[in-house]
């Protein structure tokens, strides 16, 4: 199989729908240029029409992504940075994703939000370095997070094709990485967890940018005799219930590997899922890292208290396995 | 365009509908067959009937939380909006929206909002669909004096302006944002003013005359339709009645009596027929006996119609569902 970068293939994915389909349009700051890089060529290649550069107004061009899908339109709304979801929120949860409830079930609103670059780099500091998945999954918004270049092409297609309102995060930490990506037309749907690693004494859910990491961590314990199986859930909402509580009625073990803050976070709600349907299974008490509630610091010196790292995961890994319940 | 005298007797129709709907609906609320609250359109009728009856169906528009107007001049079935707010599964929103959501998609109305000046960017979408697919269909958003303080309403303006998007912004300046006057909320005393910092045409027309709202919407709907852009119209209007259903029992003081007095001397529901009996075109109480047994037979279809099924409320958030979405709170 031919080995591309998440990036590429996310755009590849983009390509291939705007071929597809003329309703698919894109919007956003910058996007002819491509300063992000996910719209490398559409405008040289598309037209005007099909590429718009806008205004630094996030609510109001979400706004008018959701009136364009109502009339019968697919944008696919670019935001350059995570922490514009915060700017054009009540656009996005209050209007994109209750109208079609509010209005008794009527129309579809198939907007595709890709927010570039989520999640922390090093020295973007507090307002450039948010992961605000949650919050969009809390209002019902359906919200994926490929973590492969194989996955980022196959939700980003399934995203646009999906009769809905879909965000789509893009984590900074993955979008260089090269993975395998099949030839041609085919969509990750929406609701499937994949499972990374397969393992019998411990379940890994490791959520987007901490795939990699969640990996390795599975090597080392590997060495260390502990057979740890990788959850990548992907698609946040709808949730696969069924992969995660497959893997922790198997393991009996459960460490969440979340890029959101700890409260109400991600990891929180996997925590209930488990805790609810999964209590008879479970070995051990349910571990979360996640990142600390405070916002992430422009000091190196400081972000290893704040974003979770892979030490961590380690050592919360190892205390799982050596609970013991009578 | 002058209209039609087929037109100038719809103008009555449609105003008499939508006031003597908005007087039906409080004594419904009064009377707890409709439960909160609703925001009247009484006194401002002209300005609903004047611009929708310068659009045709295929035409988009979006409305605000004073909507009912817009909705019944947009061509909106009386009886499935009595029912929307008697919550009946009849309703247009099947119960889920109320009198702030009603929406009809197939009547181009992109549905009323719960959020000041929201709908805005929402009906400048649908007009860059209609740009994008070289339609001559247009969009209109409806908003009030109190929208124009909000930001996502002048992000919206300079989109529509410099994509020269097919959109006509109405502003029904009613004086009021709830209480507050728009004198302390603006420094400029045309609002339409406000227009040209985008580069757009902009007029402020009375919108006491449903035919002066209706001739100056003509011109600017042929304008956007030709692919001439954008355009603004400040409607000077009033309400004769709270904010809300509810305001009476507050006992709120923001407006002389005197003021609301000087207002209603210029009602078009009092004026408008005397005019059109002058020039002989109709008799203003045939109408009005059409129009009360209208509302008569829409308010009894409510109240025959079926509440919705408790377990209706998990249906129609998603076009596309998947196993436990939504989620169930127990």
């Amino acid at each position: 199989m031919r080995e591309m970068r998440y990036l590429e293939a996310m755009r590849e994915g983009l390509r291939e729908e705007m071929l597809r389909d003329d309703a698919v349009f894109v919007l956003g700051e910058d996007v002819r240029n491509s300063v992000r890089g996910l719209t490398k060529g559409l405008f040289q290649e598309f037209g005007a029409k099909r590429v718009y550069d806008t205004p630094i107004s996030e609510a109001g061009f979400t706004g008018l992504a959701t009136g364009a899908a109502i009339a019968g339109m697919r944008p696919v709304v670019e935001y350059q940075i995570n922490a514009l979801v915060f700017v054009a929120f009540d656009q996005l949860v209050d209007q994109a994703q209750k109208l079609r409830y509010m209005m008794g079930g009527q129309g579809t609103i198939p907007v595709t939000y890709v927010v570039m670059a989520s999640g922390a780099r090093r020295g973007l500091s507090g307002q450039h370095s948010d992961h605000p998945y949650p919050l969009l999954v809390h209002m019902g918004m359906k919200t994926v997070m490929p973590a492969t270049p194989e996955d980022a092409k196959g939700l980003m297609k399934a995203a646009i094709r999906e009769d809905d309102p879909v965000v789509i995060f893009a984590p900074s930490a993955l979008l260089a990485n090269k993975g395998p990506v099949p030839d041609g037309d085919y969509l990750t749907p929406l609701g499937r967890a994949r499972i990374a690693r397969e393992g019998k004494d411990l379940t890994i859910v490791a959520l987007g940018p901490l795939v990699p990491d969640a990996l390795k961590c599975a090597e080392t314990l590997a060495a260390e005799g502990v057979s740890a199986e990788v959850i990548d859930p992907r698609s946040l909402l709808p949730l696969d219930h069924d992969t995660l509580l497959r893997s922790v009625r198997k393991t009996g073990r459960v460490v969440i590997f979340d890029d959101s803050n700890r409260t109400c976070g991600y990891a929180a709600e996997i925590s209930a899922v488990v805790a609810d349907q999964a209590w008879h299974a479970l070995r051990a008490p349910v571990r979360r890292i996640t990142r600390s509630d405070v916002p992430v610091p422009f000091s190196i010196a400081l972000d290893t208290c704040v974003l979770p790292s892979p030490e961590r995961l380690l050592e919360a890994c190892r205390a799982s396995v050596k609970e013991t319940r009578t | 365009m002058n209209a039609s005298d087929n037109q100038l007797v719809g103008f009555y129709r449609c105003m008499r509908l939508i006031r003597r709907f908005e007087e039906r609906v409080v004594e419904l609320v009064n009377r707890n067959e409709i439960v909160g609250t609703t925001h009247e359109y009484v006194g401002e009728e002209a300005v609903a009937t004047g611009v929708c009856h310068a659009l045709g169906v295929e035409d988009v528009i979006t409305s605000t939380h004073r909507g009912h107007g817009h909705i019944l001049a947009k061509g909106g079935d009386p009886r499935r909006m009595v029912a929307e707010l008697m919550g009946r599964k009849t309703g247009y929103n099947g119960g889920r929206g109320g009198s702030m959501h009603i929406a009809d998609l197939g009547l181009g109305i992109y549905g009323a909002n719960g959020i000041v000046g929201a709908g805005v960017p929402i009906a400048c979408g649908a007009a860059m669909a209609f740009k994008q697919r070289d339609s001559s269909r247009v969009a209109v958003a409806f908003f009030g004096d109190g929208a124009i303080n909000q930001g996502v309403v002048h992000e919206a303006m300079n989109l529509a302006c410099i994509w020269q998007l097919p959109v006509v912004f109405v502003c029904e300046n009613n004086g009021y944002g709830i209480t507050a006057s728009i004198r302390d909320m603006s420094r400029i005393q045309k609002l339409s003013d406000r227009a040209a910092a985008y580069g757009m045409p902009a007029e402020t027309v009375d919108g006491m005359d449903v035919r002066a709202v209706h001739a100056a919407t003509t011109a600017l709907v042929a304008r956007a339709r030709a692919g001439g852009g954008p355009s603004f119209l400040e409607c000077l209007t009033y309400r004769f009645v709270g904010h809300f259903t509810a305001e009476r029992a507050l006992g709120l003081k923001y407006r002389t009596e005197q003021e609301v007095a000087e207002w209603r001397l210029r009602d078009p529901i009092a004026t408008y027929p005397l005019w059109l009996r002058d020039q002989k075109l109709c008799d203003p109480a045939r109408v009005d006996e059409e129009v009360e047994a209208q509302l008569e037979e829409a308010i009894a279809y409510a109240r025959e119609s079926e509440l919705p099924a408790p377990q209706d409320a998990l249906q129609g958030m998603y076009a596309v569902t998947y196993p436990g979405l939504p989620a169930r709170g127990w």
